[in-house]
């Protein structure tokens, strides 16, 4: 049967088995716009293009599948851009379907033309242009097959406006083969077996873990080696949520705004396994003064990311899930000979006097609201088990030290690329790949204003995300930054003006909510989590309030600084 | 120290676009590059001569493996390799100084591609090595011209 290119578009995105592609239509998309109520696909119009891509994201975050997101060409594919070198950041997969002008008119600038593919050449996995509507299928395929295996990412697919029109006859490829592109999945046996005789061997062990065990689903296998082997247990921002927050063994956050015993766990292990992580300068800090003592393992899907920033002494290329399961078979017969708990005991011991001599902690006050208080009151009101996003900045610090992730897929973040303005369209993304869970945008006064318009989008589509801002009329992370290391010179960073919150929220149809007093918290949030639909809640927050521990930029992460 | 990299390719547009960024972005060193066609038309060879430390020409050798486009990397330069370069040079000459140039093209085993009253186009084709001398032997008749091709190069069947 003969199909026009937005047919077999939008029949290749059913068998790839999206539900939900986050779009705005323009004139390049127009026939594919046109096919759409004739597809079981469900379209969910955003109000800006980059709220698409970030909902696509979001999507993908929290449902562990493919994000997709549909938009026209020139400033309706640029538009995107923010939201692919997020994903690209934080190896997330998503397809990104964008209109190009018809083919004889690519390079003659014309109207609403832009070289997109070479744009996001460098913040995609990998892109195309289809010029030809018999590749249409082919490609498509291939663009899922690469944004989901191996270490996932954006794909972004370039598509002119006369391929969509044309017909042809439609042929689903069954199979993907690419001989430039075969991920090694399997861990080396010889690695494994050398990994598995350090961890035997060593005294003073520790797992840093990564949003790779997150993206790999290696989160149960790495629970079963930290509590069976009683290694502690850190992670990264994106890895959050790979091991029980409330678990004896997990330290929290390391790095920057890392806890203080996870950044000395760090510095005094005789054992790094670092899983599905990348020694970002935010978590080392000062790299040649990164676990010092320790035998450096690194696992990791990506041969690029090992011997990148450090060196370690075991790489292991690997699928972190396939890898961790691997070294669960290797020690699991170990634990007969071996006495790990007692043999760990006098490290756990002293990670957990750490933990104890410099717990997460803030000054609390009967005055004013401190921000804290807020992500711990939200945690306990969603038992810990909401999905949580948030924008960037300070709250998205206090958000990662405070809320108890214990599940993973539930912590979505920009990490790598620190996006302000990602948290609300992620959390529409993800409340449509989550409709039974309860989710919320932690954000700050000012990364909600740079996609405030979603709320059209969650409002128009009766999503229930709570929009949580802790509000402290500030860009507060750069202020903070500003007061400790430039003399106080607050230049740009006092957000005058603001918009009132409350009001805001109901001109779009949602529900708002004003907390000032510390009285109020608990009731007025209770209310807000309680009230259906979209809702704001404006938390007026102590101003001047810093994030800690924080290790300066460039610092070696033993010089934090506290409390 | 310098590397050559025979990099296998799908013959695809963007494809050197692909590479030559990766090079930008990453702040990698291109001394030369060289494209043409395989056998197969569906795939080109690149040689590209870059220059770095152990741990950056890792990281050149796996990020070009990671781009999807790109099917082998090999590094040529611990192999017994044929390396061979060609070089243009429009050179000055006199009555004076003729015989001497036409000599040095003697020596190096180059040709003279193009005559005219004041000038000589010579062809010189070898190592790195030879051409830098060639190039060094005749810059002082006055160069007013030089096109390099870069660097082919492949490995030799016996390694051993």
């Amino acid at each position: 049967m003969e199909l026009t290119g937005a047919q077999i578009l939008l029949e290749c995105l059913k068998r790839e088995g999206v539900e939900v592609i986050f779009g705005f239509p323009g004139g390049a998309v127009i026939d594919i716009y046109n096919e759409l109520p004739n597809s079981s696909l469900k379209h969910v119009l955003v109000r800006h293009e980059q709220g698409a891509i970030h909902a696509a994201d979001g999507f993908a975050r929290a449902s562990g599948k493919v994000g997709c997101c549909l938009v026209t060409s020139g400033p309706g594919a640029t538009n995107t851009v923010t939201g692919i070198a997020t994903a690209y950041m934080d190896s997330i997969p998503v397809v990104i379907l964008t209109g190009q002008v018809p083919t004889p008119l690519i390079g003659n600038d014309a109207f609403q033309e832009v070289d997109i593919v070479g744009i996001t050449r460098p913040c995609t996995k990998h892109n195309y242009l289809v010029k030809d509507v018999r590749e249409l299928a082919h490609v498509i395929r291939q663009a899922f097959y690469l944004a989901r295996s191996g270490r996932p990412g954006p794909v972004l697919v370039d598509l002119p406006k006369d391929v969509m029109q044309v017909k042809t006859k439609f042929i689903w490829p069954e199979d993907v083969k690419m001989r430039s592109y075969n991920p090694n999945l399997k861990p080396h046996a010889g690695q494994i077996k050398k990994v598995a005789q350090l961890i035997r061997d060593a005294e003073r062990p520790i797992i840093y873990a990564g949003g790779g065990v997150i993206t790999s689903k290696g989160h149960e296998a790495l629970t079963w080696l930290a509590q069976k082997l009683h290694i502690p247990v850190t992670a990264t921002l994106m890895g959050l949520g790979c091991f029980p927050g409330t678990d004896k063994l997990w330290l929290g956050m390391l790095g920057m705004h890392g806890t203080y015993a996870a950044n000395m766990a760090i510095n005094n292990a005789d054992l790094v396994l670092a899983v599905g992580a990348r020694f970002d300068d935010r978590v080392t800090g000062k790299v040649s003064t990164f676990a010092p003592k320790a035998t450096l393992v690194h696992i990791d899907i990506d041969p690029t990311s090992i011997q990148k920033n450090v060196s370690v002494h075991v790489p292991l290329v690997a699928d972190c899930r396939l890898a961790l399961e691997a070294l669960k078979e290797e020690l699991e017969p170990s634990l007969i000979e071996y006495d790990f708990e007692g043999g760990h005991l006098p490290w756990v011991s002293k990670v957990r006097a750490w933990a104890k001599e410099h717990p997460l902690s803030y000054q609390p006050s009967e005055t004013t609201i401190k921000p804290q208080s807020v992500v711990e009151k939200l945690h306990e009101l969603t038992r810990g088990e909401a999905v949580i996003c948030t924008e960037v900045g300070q709250h998205q610090m206090w958000t990662a030290q405070f809320y108890k992730f214990n599940e993973p897929n539930c912590f979505l973040s920009s990490g790598g690329l620190g996006t302000m303005g990602y948290g609300f369209p992620a959390a529409i993304g993800a409340q449509f790949a989550r409709p039974d869970k309860m989710v919320i945008d932690i954000a700050g006064d000012g990364s909600i204003q740079m996609n405030i318009q979603e709320l059209a989008t969650s409002v128009c589509n009766n999503l229930g995300v709570k929009i949580v801002i802790l509000n402290n009329g500030y860009l507060g992370m750069v202020r903070q930054w500003q007061e400790l290391f430039y003399n106080k010179n607050y230049s740009s960073t006092c957000m005058d003006a603001q918009p009132d919150f409350v009001k805001l929220a109901e001109a779009y149809g949602a529900t708002g909510f004003r907390i000032t007093e510390p009285g109020d918290l608990t009731r007025v949030l209770t209310q807000a989590l309680e009230t259906p639909g979209t809702v704001i809640v404006d938390v007026r927050v102590e101003r001047e309030e810093n994030v800690y521990p924080m290790v300066p930029a460039g610092a070696s992460l033993t010089d934090m600084l506290l409390v | 120290m310098r590397h050559i990299l025979s990099v296998t390719v799908e013959n695809e547009p963007g494809v050197l676009s692909r590479v030559a960024g990766l090079f930008s972005g990453r702040g990698f060193n291109i001394e030369s590059l060289n494209v043409g066609p395989t056998l197969d038309p569906g795939v080109s060879v690149m040689t590209i001569t870059t220059e770095g430390d152990e741990q950056i020409i890792e990281q050149i050798v796996k990020q070009l493996r990671k781009l999807i486009t790109v099917i082998k990397v090999v590094d040529l330069t611990d192999l017994k390799s044929v390396l061979r370069e060609m070089v243009l040079l429009k050179v000055n000459a006199n009555d004076a100084n003729r015989a001497e140039i036409l000599r040095t093209v003697d020596i190096f085993r180059c040709k003279v591609v193009d005559v005219s009253i004041d000038e000589l186009t010579i062809e010189a084709t070898g190592n790195y090595d030879k051409i830098s001398a060639i190039v060094g032997l005749l810059t002082r008749f006055g160069v007013k011209e030089i096109s390099r091709s870069g660097m082919v190069a492949m490995k030799r069947s016996i390694q051993n």
